[in-house]
């Protein structure tokens, strides 16, 4: 395996860590805001408010060490992406600023406020959006360069059917994986109500999430058809994906085993997730940059290589403990236990 | 819009940014630090004030932080879409510091979560104090990585540029730069010592308004003592790195110090204001500024004289850095005559002027630390590499940094305001002695 390979599959795995707990995030604030909307919110508050509090920040950290991370491996990306994506990624962080100062506002600091909760709900679908651009834009066609410089094509990348596609798909995504996360989580703090609100949202949502996730693999054959072409070489890893899609769809029906239903999940987007990134190697940005052109020097990979197992070695065990505490705790999910500062 | 405008909107969206984030940083910083110490002295003391004060200033602290993170992200997103070749270039060479400190971070809120959802967990407090040193590590730990990258733009080195390219780059001896054990220390004993201060200054306040409970008291005495030890550090270290300024960036000792000829025994100019490149109403310390860079009365001090007029910073710092030092010097002052003052029971520390000082302290630190970053990144100038890349050849060519600037003005007003209101809210809403009181009850309902 070459640094260059090493250095995206971690990257890359992290940015898959955050797509499952961020997704778990959002959906989880758009299903409270939809509660609160539909008077249903004695059902769904207590338990999504119980598991986001302890670990929101975690969240935002990986998408910050994706970036942080990226550049360091990839410091052409910075370049590229820094100067294309002004205007969408400030978006987004708005965006983020808005479910931080939720945090900070309203769980830790006590203000309720109904319009705060809405606009939190809702950017829990917006951030998905904007952030999936940088996707679509990474599938080329949306740039140019020119003595000026670089410039994105808004026109283009906003009718183009592939943008809204993945649009389409980041917010089903997020709204499938929440509420399948979250049936689990009120299952097993036996709260019965919930569990069956959330099973129903998670059925509701699974139909739709594989079927736009179809459609792109679809679009991509007009966009870019060297990478559809390559997606398909790829069939049979998205043919396991679809396995355990059916796999956590029919223990959700049955109301089974809901911890392995969230795994299986689980491993559906793993699956799904690297089949794409596989077939879109070695491109970072078509056309433009590959992953080799965008390498930084070997000194610095290694560096970084050891600074990021030695992190692992310091986060893995950090990372158990919270869970052991927060997710894995019966008095903790259930509500019995409130030790709040 | 031209690329002037694009490097001028892309520097004033930093500054924006940067000031805004510094105040939650430095907080972010030193109160894990604070609460440390009090939580500790409780258990120690076996005293339920200190433990409360502990616990009260986590609760005000997490709100801080959540801002933090989002104004982090923010700056860290916009180092890349505001200064893409700057990212590109930093990314090849210091890029691990950038990268450890996400891991500083990651540690940092992993464990603040731990601590602030454990409180009455653990029979032994002592085992709920120990999960507070992760995150007073990590957050620490945060600043350091940081301002190792700040060090190097100021004084880079471990790598060579042979025509046009990055060659012979070695990551470690870029984080290792003359800048940074100066710099490193100077953040994290101001960081302390500001927010001691501000500490300190909400305890006065709360006195000033009616409550003459002893818990206050404690607080006050607790943090100005904190904030004396780290404001004389910072003294020590801001005279290390003078020295570290002659040495390896005279420009900017220079022109911090209006010092345009180079000469040997050196006066220091202290305040006054400049008028057609002339100094007026100075006043004017015989010697003390080759004392200052080089501990000897006689040295020759380097002048402005000794570079290209485009590569001079702009003479406003000296304001800036006479600012950061007047108040430095203050709040010493008046840390160390509180401390004395109460040990010798004398009355005057407890009358309401010198309360009011006390108050004043909080924001007058905070002031400090701006004037000092200011100081710092605009006495870089015009580099932002320096002596490698100038800040006007970093800058993005998109053209809709202007609109970007007003959003994320309306941004930072919000989330100030947003804290002003909660964090008042927060503590008026439940006043200390009425948690006592609480707890009081709850205490013996368990006893019953």
């Amino acid at each position: 395996m070459t640094l260059e390979i090493l250095g995206i599959s971690v990257l890359w795995l992290f940015l898959f860590g955050y797509v499952i707990v961020a997704s778990i995030d959002f959906g989880a604030g758009f299903f409270n805001a939809y509660s609160l909307f539909r008077g249903k919110q004695h059902i769904l508050t207590r338990i999504i408010q119980r598991y986001l509090s302890p670990v929101w920040e975690v969240t935002n950290v990986f998408l910050v060490f994706f970036f942080v991370g990226i550049v360091g491996f990839f410091p052409k990306t910075a370049y590229y992406y820094g100067t294309i994506l002004l205007v969408p990624a400030s978006i987004a962080v708005v965006l983020l600023a808005i479910r931080g100062s939720y945090y900070a506002f309203t769980t830790y600091g006590g203000l309720r406020q109904k319009g705060w909760t809405y606009l939190y709900g809702l950017s829990g679908l917006f951030i998905p959006a904007s952030l999936s651009i940088v996707l679509t834009i990474s599938e080329g066609g949306f740039v140019s360069e020119s003595s000026a410089g670089l410039e994105l094509d808004y026109w283009t990348l906003f009718t183009s059917p592939l943008t809204w596609s993945i649009v389409v798909l980041s917010i089903t995504a997020v709204l499938y994986i929440s509420a399948v996360f979250l049936t689990w989580y009120a299952n097993k703090a036996n709260d019965e109500p919930a569990t069956e609100l959330l099973r129903k949202y998670a059925l509701i949502w699974a139909l739709p999430a594989i079927v736009t996730a179809t459609g792109i693999i679809v679009e991509m054959r007009d966009h870019n058809p060297a990478h559809f072409s390559r997606l398909m070489d790829l069939w049979w890893l998205f043919g396991i994906s679809f396995l355990l899609f059916a796999g956590t769809v029919y223990l959700i029906w049955k109301r089974r085993y809901y911890g392995l239903a969230f795994g299986l999940l689980t491993g559906q987007f793993f699956v799904a997730f690297f089949a794409y990134g596989i077939s879109h190697y070695p491109y970072l940005l078509y056309s433009y940059l590959t992953i080799y052109d965008g390498f930084t020097n070997e000194a610095m990979a290694i560096a970084l290589v050891i600074a990021f197992i030695a992190g692992l070695g310091l986060l893995l065990p950090s990372l158990y403990l919270l869970l052991r505490l927060f997710l894995f705790n019966k008095d903790y999910v259930q509500g019995k236990r409130d030790d709040h500062a | 819009m031209g690329n002037e405008e694009s490097v001028f909107f892309s520097r004033v969206l930093t500054e924006l940014t940067l000031s805004f984030h510094i105040i939650y940083a430095t907080i972010g910083v030193g109160i894990p630090l604070m609460i440390m110490i009090a939580q500790w002295v409780g258990i120690k003391k076996q005293d339920e004030h200190y433990i409360l004060l502990a616990r009260r200033w986590t609760r005000g602290f997490v709100i801080t932080v959540a801002v933090g993170v989002v104004t982090g992200t923010a700056i860290g997103l916009q180092l890349s879409l505001l200064w893409p070749n700057f990212m590109e270039l930093a990314g090849n060479v210091i890029a691990l510091p950038l990268f450890m400190e996400t891991f500083a971070f990651f540690f940092e809120a992993i464990f603040l979560g731990i601590y602030l959802y454990t409180w009455d967990r653990f029979e032994n407090q002592k085992k709920h104090l120990l999960l507070l040193i992760p995150v007073a590590i990590g957050a620490s730990f945060s600043a350091i990585f940081i301002t190792i990258v700040n060090a190097f733009m100021n004084a880079p080195q471990g790598f060579d540029i042979v025509n046009g390219q990055l060659v012979n780059i070695n990551p470690v001896l870029a984080m290792f730069t003359p800048a940074m054990p100066t710099k490193v220390a100077h953040v994290l004993s101001t960081a302390y010592m500001t927010s001691a201060f501000v500490l300190a200054s909400i305890g006065a306040y709360r006195l000033l308004k009616g409550s003459n409970h002893i818990y206050h008291k404690k607080a006050l005495m607790l943090t100005m003592k904190i904030g004396l030890i780290f404001s004389i550090a910072t003294a020590v270290i801001g005279d290390f790195s003078g020295k570290y300024l002659a040495e390896y960036q005279p420009e900017k000792l220079a022109a911090a110090e209006w010092h345009f000829e180079t000469e040997e025994g050196a006066p220091l100019m202290l305040y006054g204001v400049l008028d057609d490149g002339k100094v007026k109403y100075a006043i004017k310390i015989p010697y003390a500024l080759s004392i200052l860079a080089h501990s000897n009365p006689n040295a020759e001090v380097i002048g402005l004289d000794q570079f290209p007029k485009d590569e001079i910073p702009p003479l406003y710092i000296h304001y800036l850095f006479d600012l950061m030092v007047t108040i430095g010097m203050w709040m010493t002052a008046l840390s160390l005559i509180y401390v004395l003052g109460t040990w010798f029971k004398m009355r005057f520390v407890a009358a309401k002027w010198f309360r009011w000082l006390i108050v004043l302290g909080g924001p007058l630190s905070i002031i400090a630390i701006e004037a000092g970053w200011w100081f710092a990144e605009v006495g870089r100038q015009p580099w932002i590499l320096r002596g490698i890349m100038r800040t006007e050849d970093a800058a993005t060519s998109s053209g809709q940094v202007d609109l970007m600037l007003l959003l994320f003005a309306g941004l930072y007003l919000v989330l100030a305001i947003g804290s002003i209101i909660v964090l008042t809210r927060m503590f008026r809403k439940n006043p200390v002695e009425q948690e006592l009181a609480d707890r009081e009850l709850e205490k013996e309902g368990e006893l019953r």
